[in-house]
């Protein structure tokens, strides 16, 4: 059970996403973001939050455009699990292995808080573990989390069941109220909130727990 | 050469940055003010000297990264 953090100059939740894949079981390696190849045998790939090179230009785009991200996107398409978590899916959503743009809150402000969210699908290797419907806390801190697709992309999305989590109030102005969406494939997830800041005791709030616990009865086996 | 790109948010996709402006432009008198959309300006300085190539090779840089076209619509001025 193998994973790679990749980490950008300007990501900060590195550590606390490889904390969180250690406890739980997973081999982390952190990969550098001019590394141009992952390892071999890497089950899951984790792109953590964080302000990758400065959010200069737009969120996540220069990042996208980094050595390795070229590997991290033949991993996607050669059907490989991602994860992308704030700044993570801002970058996937750059590379284009997840459809829409994240923009600017709504409300202008950066926000940091713990919200409510509803799990719409549980049907992914991330949220297996969870109960349709269930309203989990999960912290969230961004600028911009304000998820926009083309209403082609949305329609899909609910059609195919592709929405991972919705916001019970939606604090960034996301359209349809999303909070993480999924690839077709289901194998490549970008989501706002930070279960990594919310899976254990001492965190007051291990809600984000379940989420991991998803990803080790996927891989436990591999 | 020269070049010059404009970034704009496409219309309909809503523009915050340019929202708060446009009130804060009410706020201090200016009442005439009903929309306000804000954009970036990049500047490049770069080699070549066929106008069309350098043009076609800004576009790439467009579509690859400097605009998101999701989002985003770009012109681009040669110097």
């Amino acid at each position: 059970m193998k994973a790679a953090v990749i980490v950008f100059p300007g990501s900060n939740c590195d550590r606390d996403l490889t904390v969180a894949l250690e406890k739980v079981g997973f081999e982390v390696s952190k990969i550098w973001h001019k590394d141009s190849e992952l390892e071999k045998g890497i089950d899951l790939v984790a792109i953590p939050g964080g302000f990758s090179f400065g959010d200069y230009l737009r969120v996540g785009a220069i990042a996208a455009n980094s050595p390795i991200c070229k590997s991290i996107i033949s991993h996607g398409e050669r059907g490989g699990y991602i994860v992308g978590i704030c700044n993570g899916f801002q970058i996937l959503t750059e590379t284009g292995l997840l459809p829409g743009a994240l923009l600017r809150n709504s409300g202008l402000k950066y926000i940091c808080k713990t919200v409510a969210l509803k799990v719409e699908t549980t049907d992914s290797v991330f949220t297996q573990k969870y109960s349709l419907s269930n309203v989990i806390k999960i912290p969230i801190a961004h600028h911009d989390g304000n998820y926009n697709a083309h209403v082609n992309d949305i329609e899909k999305m609910k059609d195919q069941d592709l929405i991972a989590f919705r916001y019970c109030n939606n604090p960034n102005g996301s359209s349809e109220d999303i909070a993480g969406v999924l690839s077709s494939n289901r194998r490549v997830l970008g989501m706002m909130p930070h279960p990594e800041r919310a899976f254990e005791k001492a965190h007051g709030n291990s809600d984000g727990m379940t989420f991991f616990k998803s990803l080790v009865e996927a891989f436990a086996t591999t | 050469m020269k070049a010059r790109i404009k970034i704009m948010l496409k219309n309909g996709v809503l523009d915050p940055q340019g929202e708060a402006i446009k009130h804060a432009l009410n706020n201090i008198g200016f009442e005439s003010v009903t929309g306000v959309r804000q954009g970036k300006v990049i500047e490049l300085d770069i080699e070549g000297s066929d106008k069309n190539q350098v043009r076609s090779q800004i576009e790439n840089m467009c579509n690859k990264m400097l605009a998101n076209t999701v989002i985003e619509n770009f012109e681009i001025e040669i110097l």
